[in-house]
């Protein structure tokens, strides 16, 4: 989990250093001081479950075995990007690693998880679908209705608030009803209130393992409430200057990084090992960032495929 | 001697050709689901799915709740990992409370990720006006519809187009948006009664005529052929095209007609801005300008919404006098 840890840190670094570069153009949003919510739950899911995230979901996309160059290519608007282009940094899905998708419109995709995990269980399978979303999805409609349907329909499904305390721009407490904007919601659709220190990515394993455990013997869903932190702002172009100094100064403190390292090294582990998986996860990054810049432009030829599944655009005979 | 004639069709209704539709495509292939509001134990507000659930299970046909987007979320999740869900919509208008999920969610899947994901689902709507049902149970959708790359739309105006179209668009691998004309939902028609399954993007000549063309589409196809009736007792012969989708849409065939007879005229529900017809008159104008004698025109609803009271929805919608009137009048 060091490594998962790492590896999303240090992308999400060179994410932002090629968008400084002026390289990475529209909007893009980093995870960096979230990346122990997302290590924590990979580490606790099958290579057949499914996940979906949102547009903050550089991390999760890594995490399910998306090559970084092809990410950072998609990124950077190239031809060998994840999606050739098409989706851009919002929309990274990894197919072949059951990521289904980040998606951009808040709340959405966790009716779609729900879809994922009901096919699943149609199918006679036992995997199960992850929906991350952010504290702000908590008030939209799609959030509630998709709870509402996994806990009726008893669907396999895990919905993990990463709740850093902040809308865009907005404190989420200003804005809801309730003091945890997923917890306190959970009762209404029969589910048990989970917080969990999302900036602790052994308390998040151990949590996802456990609502792993309960979707797949057929128990319903969980909705796990993962309380982090984003080091810098909502997007590329916000520096986050609405969130007090002291509050920001007291979550850097709490940085997971630092904070899983020390606790790797007091139980004993070689620093030399992980100093290696810290060089390991720099040089991967470099390679992907070279093999990025290198690739070509997203071809003008792709402008008119994959619309339809003939692999066309066409509307008309 | 009757026991000797060979029965091809069968008389049902079009509310019935839904469910045997989905009872051919349910029985033929496993993968194939069917969810909404009410569908499984009540059989659907229109009866369209009645009997679905004795024979096929509450696995395969769920009532839900009344959650627009949980309803079309699920089924364009399940659509993603291999099954191939009908979900009704009930009311057509209420598109607009599920719209991220059709518009920005179903239809895009495909495209933003490159072809990784594919979501082959159907979603069924009642569509339309008739029945005195006001403005938020009465709207033509399909224009909304049409306006999004990615989707299909299908409106079929005959039972044997709804079992057929039906099983087709529960085949396709896009997604497709199926308008179920609620006005027609007790209309007779004979169906073929072994396995039936048509083809999505391929228009119909209703009626053949060499004086004019009509284009039109579900409910307004049988007005459109009344008006034609009419008017061939006057002596001018119309064609008349049933679209049955808008996409893909078969401009090949009402590019034919229009070459032939030299006049089009669209019948649409829907109001006036945006119908479907405007689509399909600048496509006529810049690619049959020089068989066209005179102007497309366009018979719509005016741009108003739905009124309730039939004095006014009868004033509202394309009757066939109206379209008989506008065609005699242009060919004068
Ligand atoms: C339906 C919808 N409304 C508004 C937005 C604009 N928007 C994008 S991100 C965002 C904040 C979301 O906050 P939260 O759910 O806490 O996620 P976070 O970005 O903090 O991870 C908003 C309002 C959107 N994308 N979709
Ligand atoms: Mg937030």
């Amino acid at each position: 989990m060091y490594r998962a840890q790492v590896r999303v840190r240090y992308f999400e670094k060179k994410a932002y250093d090629l968008f400084l570069q002026n390289l990475v153009k529209g909007t893009s949003h980093l995870a960096i001081g979230q990346e122990a919510i997302a290590a924590g739950v990979a580490a606790a899911l099958r290579p057949d479950d499914y996940v979906f995230a949102t547009y903050r979901g550089h991390a999760h996309a890594i995490l399910r075995g998306a090559p970084m160059a092809a990410v950072l290519a998609e990124l950077l608007g190239r031809q060998s990007g994840l999606m050739a282009g098409k989706g851009g940094s919002m929309h990274l899905t990894y197919a072949a690693g059951n990521f289904l998708g980040s998606y951009a419109i808040v709340g959405a995709h966790l009716t779609i998880a729900n879809g994922a995990a009901w096919s699943a269980r149609y199918r006679g399978t036992d995997q199960v679908a992850v929906a991350f979303f952010g504290d702000g999805a908590t008030n939209i409609g799609a959030f509630h209705e998709a709870l509402n349907l996994a806990a009726t329909w008893k669907l396999p499904v895990l919905f993990i608030c990463e709740n850093n305390l902040y809308m865009e721009y907005t404190p989420i407490a200003t804005v809801t009803a309730v003091a945890r904007p997923a917890a306190d919601r959970a009762s209404a659709y029969g589910l048990a209130p989970i917080v969990v220190d999302g900036n602790d990515a052994d308390a998040v394993y151990e949590v996802a393992l456990a609502a792993v455990a309960r979707a797949r013997s057929g128990e319903g869903p969980s909705l796990v409430e993962a309380v982090t932190y984003r080091h810098g702002g909502h997007s590329r172009a916000d520096p986050g200057k609405y969130r007090p100094d002291e509050e920001v100064a007291e979550w850097l403190a709490k940085d997971p990084l630092p904070r899983y390292r020390e606790r790797l090294l007091a139980s004993g582990a070689n620093p030399a090992v992980l100093d290696r998986i810290e060089a390991e996860a720099h040089d991967e990054v470099e390679q992907a960032s070279l093999a990025a810049q290198g690739a070509p432009l997203a071809d003008p030829a792709e402008l008119e495929r994959q619309v339809f599944a003939d692999g066309g655009a066409t509307w008309r005979r | 001697m009757a026991t000797l004639t060979q029965v091809a069709t069968r008389t049902v209704t079009y509310r019935e050709a839904v469910a045997l539709g989905l009872a051919q495509e349910m029985g033929r292939d496993p993968t194939v689901v069917l969810i909404g509001e009410d569908v499984a134990a009540a059989g659907g507000v229109f009866k369209a799915t009645a009997g679905l659930l004795e024979r096929f299970g509450p696995e395969r046909v769920r009532d839900t709740p009344i959650s627009e987007q949980a309803i079309l979320g699920a089924a364009m999740g399940a659509a993603m990992t291999g099954l191939r869900p009908v979900a009704e919509l009930m009311f057509a208008d209420f598109l607009s409370v599920a719209h991220d999920i059709v518009a920005n969610q179903v239809a895009k899947a495909r495209y933003m990720t490159n072809g990784q994901l594919s979501v082959p689902l159907v979603v069924r709507f009642g569509n339309g006006a008739g029945l005195r049902f006001g403005a938020q149970h009465s709207q033509s959708v399909e224009s909304w519809l049409m306006a999004v790359p990615g989707l299909k739309v299908v409106v079929p105006s005959t039972p044997a187009d709804v079992v057929g179209l039906l099983a087709a668009a529960v085949r396709d691998d896009d997604p497709v948006m199926f308008l179920e004309e609620k006005a027609l939902y007790p209309m007779n028609g004979e169906v073929p009664s072994g396995e039936h399954v048509d083809q999505l993007g391929v228009a119909r000549v209703r009626r053949h005529g060499k004086d004019a063309t009509i284009v039109s589409l579900g409910t307004m196809v049988h007005r459109s052929l009344e008006a034609a009736a009419q008017l061939a007792t006057e002596g001018v012969e119309c064609e008349v095209v049933d679209l049955r989708s808008l996409v893909p849409l078969d401009v090949t065939t009402v590019a034919a007609s229009v070459t032939k007879t030299g006049r089009m005229f669209t019948v649409e529900e829907n109001p006036r801005l945006c119908g479907w017809g405007a689509e399909l008159a600048s496509i006529i104008g810049e690619e049959c300008f020089y068989d066209l004698d005179a102007p497309v025109r366009r018979i719509t609803s005016p741009h108003v919404p739905v009124p309730a009271a039939g004095s006014l929805e009868d004033a509202m919608l394309p009757s066939a006098e109206r379209v008989a009137d506008v065609v005699r009048r242009a060919l004068g």
